[in-house]
């Protein structure tokens, strides 16, 4: 299973054609306390770089994009009693959605863990 | 001048320490070419005395209600207001506070507003309601964008009985957006088939109970078939009292509840500053438009009130914002909470019962003259009257013997045929004697002709 | 005689527990708590006498309200103290200073709350016949003449409730503008810098935002604007002064950019107050502007609102001017209420009746105990203490934008960096020491923002005594000795620090009863 990263800090992890999507751990340290989060509707077609979810702590809101493109096969509802799992586990239990890839060649273009760690350290 | 606290020698001071050599030289950055020295066309100040005398002389040019019978409805509405209230709003904690931005030093307002929340809710029969909105037309338009935010649908169907105001503030609101309003003729005559009017593209059904001439209508069916075709119903009542004696717009089925909250608590003040009334079910609460106080607790576990779900808000969210409403009728809220505490169960529902037994028997009263035609199956305290001849001109035949008479329906609604309609409000304000006085002085207008 | 009643007359020395002492009721002398109304209320009270309703057969179409609404019972006395204790729990400008960036808090005197209250003005109905309320339609024909000459705008427009809702109008009328010359235009310009009510305003009238930036002296970066302009831009929101407390010193050159294109210019006027009789936006080249009545007029804030947001218009905008508006004519004043005749190019109707008149009154009141000589004082006298606070502070505190301030005075938290006490913890910190804290974190292009604004209310003795304040709540910061005197402040206010995540996780808005 690979594991990938985009720019604006979303992850997203491959099984066969289904991919889940979260938001890294920096992203969600840099957000604070996570409130609530907006998740798409399931069946939702979404193109790479579309509104997936919309992530807010108090005094914020961010949008989430999809690193790729797909149909959204399954939501995380557990995320609306419990939005602090994006805290305390953003890239395990705080996941967003799963997408049924379109095309699993636009996983090449992102970062692996690697590129990505050397990347957040380069935003000081 | 009284306001100003600085003495001649203090300003040089000030400059000084600043490093400029003069006052000028703080507006360096205005462009010279528009700057200007003063205002020559205006007078200088005034002592608070003249102010105290121009400002009478306004008002003495003005046909007070406290000095003629007074029939006037059509979205506000002339009640007492106890003391109490007026004296509790001047109190300078509350009328001179900023919006609650720091919780710790603003629990009064805070308090105050989960408290206006709650007392919003339960006579709406909703689940919760915002910390208002400026008034109930615009409150109206806000429920039909968050409607078509909510179903992600873009068309409302407005009623042609909601007050004028209330559609044409509608209409104004959505023009540019990428939503419609489609608003039907009035229907004075027959039933409208709202109901009929709704698809599978249309986000809400907007209505008024009681409606703009008065009438009540049972909703329910409306509401079943909004929900069938999974549009939403939104209930616009202007009348606030009326929520003491008729069954809750929630009871009825509705999704979305705004109005006006004039009645309680604040003075009809030639049209505002109101306060728009704006509640809605628990699941449409993060698109709601507006302040919200939610209740927490504070470091040492003691509970407190602040403002929360920000993030649907403007200064947050920017062009994505649910509204662009910032400050909004904070102090109407108060007063109407206030007056709402002293009225409690007992007294608000026996106020809306004053109101109906007054609007009834003048009702009995004024059908009963000649060639006056009581229009109303139903109606709560505000009733449409057909008159024999224009209704403007009998009201303003009328207002020359100091009598208000009401509002003729042609002034909101011209060139609907309405010109001998006119709108009679009868509130506790009304005394059997007043009822008297309008109706001689109907008689002989009438009978002038 | 012994005195055998006496009592001791001098306190015993401190225990020092004082800080965590409890009481039995939760008070602690002068702060008192009250519960919910809700929580106060017994079947059998009331707070209002109403006499016997009469007897009638009910009209109500069978809609009789069914059940209990669960409002609480009180006496009168009740619910004043309630209210009494609730409004103890504020702070307020009459209280103390409110140095509240971009809010303009300052002083409210009395005597307009007197004259909203006078009868004839607070008590007239808005449907009355025109033929009854002349002193009325006056009123507020002089209150637009006024704001007319003070902007050196030929039209005004009285009905916007707010800020916001001034800004909606004026924007409105851009975009009926365009659309009557049949011009589809998509952009509008709008400083990074700018309050979010002007995005989200844009974007209520169909228009998508573009962003510009700023320079580094904190102005709108005029070739980034330039960049932008196109046939598609339907023009600028450029507030002045800025919300960096700046004056944008190219304003005349970005009107006739944005005339260039064919755009208009809205001028947002948030902060009027730091050039009242200073200048004319009029000769700025600005095409509409909103005036805060309760800002600049000082029409109280009261917890939120009301406001009032009239709209002043240049020629090219006028006629696009929402309805209803006052017209004087030989035999009086009249209202023009429908778009028709005169309106027929008016974009609508934007709020019931006709504007805020409760707050027409008072802001009428404020400008004539003002007059001309005291508007312009008010500017003066707002710019010098900003400035007087900005060099009083300056040395502690970094300001982003060298130089003179107009009516605020913005630092951010750079000098703070490292020290484990943040903008918020400065702000709380000074709850303990008596004042209203500044508008912080905002305008969201400076870190950790920290926007001071005192008003010309305020003398030099207050003034004086702030900056000493922060001066030594600043050098206590930056001495690193004890973060926790900021961290956990504020320990005086009737509360603590609130936590607002558990208000947002699960959201509390309306009183239930347990029972339910």
């Amino acid at each position: 299973m690979t594991k990938k990263y985009t720019e604006d800090h979303e992850w997203i992890s491959l099984d066969g054609d289904i991919a889940t999507v979260g938001i890294s751990n920096y992203a969600q340290e840099q957000l604070g306390d996570v409130v609530f989060v907006e998740v798409p509707e399931v069946g939702a077609e979404m193109g790479k770089g579309d509104e997936l979810a919309v992530v807010e702590s108090v005094k914020a809101a961010s949008e989430v994009y999809a690193p790729v493109a797909g149909e959204v096969t399954e939501v995380n509802e557990d995320l609306e009693a419990n939005p602090s799992m994006v805290n305390e586990d953003s890239e395990g239990s705080g996941w967003f959605a799963k997408l049924k890839v379109a095309d699993l060649g636009e996983l090449d273009a992102l970062m692996d863990e690697a590129a990505y760690q050397d990347y957040v350290k380069g935003l000081g | 001048m009284r306001y100003m606290p600085h003495t001649e020698q203090q300003r040089q001071e000030m400059l000084q320490k600043v490093g400029v050599s003069s006052v000028d030289d703080l507006f360096v950055d205005i462009p010279e070419s528009a700057r200007v020295q003063g205002l020559l066309d205006l007078p200088n100040h005034m002592t608070e005395m003249e102010v105290d005398a121009r400002m009478s002389a306004f008002g003495r040019k003005n046909l007070s209600p406290q000095n003629a019978p007074m029939f006037l409805g059509g979205g506000a509405y002339r009640h007492h207001v106890p003391t109490v209230v007026d004296h509790l709003i001047q109190r300078s904690e509350f009328l001179t506070a900023y919006t609650p931005y720091q919780p710790e030093i603003s629990q009064g307002t805070l308090q105050a507003l989960f408290e206006f929340q709650t007392q919003v809710a339960m006579i709406t029969g909703m689940d919760v309601a915002n910390a208002s909105m400026y008034d109930g037309a615009t409150a109206c338009a806000e429920a039909v964008l968050m409607a078509c935010r909510a179903t992600r649908r873009k068309k409302a169907i407005l009623s042609g009985n909601l007050h004028p105001h209330y559609r044409e503030v509608t209409e104004t609101t959505v023009q540019f957006t990428e939503f419609s309003a489609e608003s039907l003729e009035p229907a004075l005559d027959n039933v409208e088939n709202l109901a009929g009017k709704i698809d599978k593209d249309i986000a809400c059904v907007v209505v008024q109970n009681p409606d703009f001439f008065g009438r009540l209508q049972d909703l329910s069916d409306l509401a079943d078939a909004c929900h069938e075709a999974g549009a939403l119903l939104v209930v616009v009542v202007t009348e606030a009292v009326s929520l003491g004696a008729v069954k809750s717009p929630g009871a009825m089925g509705a999704d979305i509840v705004v109005g006006e909250g004039q009645s309680i608590g604040v003075p009809l003040s030639f049209g505002g500053p109101y306060v728009g009334l704006f509640a809605t079910k628990q699941k449409y609460v993060r698109q709601m438009p507006g302040r919200l106080c939610g209740e927490t607790v504070d470091q040492e576990g003691k509970r407190g009130f602040v403002l929360t779900l920000s993030t649907r808000e403007q200064h947050i969210r920017r062009e994505k914002a649910t509204s662009n409403i910032c400050t909004n009728a904070g102090l109407c809220s108060l007063a109407f909470s206030i007056h709402m505490s002293l009225l409690g169960e007992v007294g608000f529902t026996k106020l809306a019962r004053i109101n109906h037994g007054n609007a009834v028997a003048a009702a009995e009263k004024l059908d009963a003259i000649d060639g006056v035609d009581l229009l109303n199956d139903s109606f709560f305290n505000e009733f449409t009257l057909r008159l024999p001849m224009n209704a403007e001109e009998v009201v303003s035949k009328l207002a020359q013997k100091n009598i208000l008479a009401g509002v003729p329906v042609a002034r909101l609604m011209p060139g609907e045929g309405y010109d001998n309609l006119l709108l009679v409000a009868v509130t506790e304000t009304v005394s059997d004697s007043d009822v008297e006085e309008l109706c001689a002085g109907l008689k002989e207008v009438l009978n002038a002709e | 005689m012994l005195n055998n009643v006496g009592r001791p007359t001098r306190p015993e020395e401190m225990d020092g527990e004082v800080d965590n002492f409890e009481t039995y009721t939760g008070n602690k002398a002068l702060n008192l708590e009250t519960p919910l109304i809700f929580e106060q209320g017994e079947p059998g009270r009331v707070g209002v006498d109403l006499p016997e309703p009469k007897e009638f057969t009910d009209r109500l179409g069978g809609l009789s309200r069914e059940g209990n609404i669960g409002l609480p019972d009180l006496s009168e006395p009740q619910v004043l103290r309630h209210y009494v204790r609730l409004s103890r729990q504020n702070y307020s400008i009459d209280a103390g200073f409110y140095p509240l960036g971009s809010c303009t808090m300052k002083h409210n005197p009395r005597i307009n709350e007197k004259a909203a209250r006078l009868p004839g003005l607070g008590d007239i109905h808005p449907l009355q016949p025109v033929e009854t309320v002349q002193g009325a339609l006056e009123l507020i024909y002089e209150l637009g003449e006024w704001l007319k000459t003070i902007t050196g705008m030929p039209a005004v427009a009285m009905s916007p409730a707010a800020g916001a809702h001034g800004e909606l109008c004026g924007v409105m009328a851009i975009r009926a503008a365009h659309d009557a010359k049949g011009e589809a235009r998509t952009r509008i310009l709008v400083p990074e810098s700018a309050h979010g009510t002007n995005p989200a305003t844009a974007a209520l009238c169909g228009y998508k935002v573009d962003a510009v930036q700023a320079r580094p002296d904190g102005r709108m970066d005029i070739e980034a604007f330039k960049a932008k302009l196109g046939p598609d831009v339907a023009g600028v929101m450029l507030t002045n002064p800025n919300t960096c407390g700046l004056f944008e010193n190219d304003v005349k050159e970005i009107a006739d950019l944005i005339h260039g294109v064919g755009g208009y210019f809205y001028c947002d006027g948030a902060n009027f107050n730091a050039i009242l009789g200073r200048t004319r936006v009029g000769d700025l080249g600005v095409d509409a502007m909103h005036i805060n009545l309760h800002k600049t007029f000082s029409t109280p804030h009261g917890g939120g609102g009301p406001g009032s947001g009239p709209v002043v218009f240049s020629d090219a905008l006028a006629a696009y001017a929402p309805v209803p508006y006052v017209v004087k004519g030989e035999e009086g004043y009249r209202l023009q209420e429908q778009v028709e005749g005169d309106a027929q190019d008016s974009f609508g109707r934007m709020k019931g009746n006709h504007g805020q008149m409760g707050m027409f009154i008072r802001a009428l009141a404020y400008m004539l105990s003002h007059g001309a000589d005291g508007l312009k004082q008010i500017a003066e006298d707002a710019v010098l203490n900003a400035n007087y606070v900005r060099v009083g502070l300056n040395d502690l505190l970094h300001s982003p934008y060298d130089g003179i301030c107009m009516h605020e005075a913005l630092f951010d938290d750079s000098t703070l960096k490292d020290t484990g006490v943040t903008t918020l913890d400065i702000a709380k910190a000074m709850i303990d020491e008596g004042y209203h804290p500044m508008t912080m974190y905002f305008p969201l292009v400076v870190h950790g923002a920290m926007l001071i604004e005192p008003t010309e209310s305020e003398s030099k003795e207050t003034l004086d005594m702030f900056i000493g304040s922060m001066r030594h709540l600043i050098s206590k910061a930056q001495s690193g000795e004890s973060p926790e005197h900021f961290t956990q402040a504020p320990r005086f206010a009737p509360r603590r620090r609130l936590d607002e995540t558990s208000a947002a996780r699960k959201p509390v808005l309306r009183w239930t009863s347990s029972a339910s």
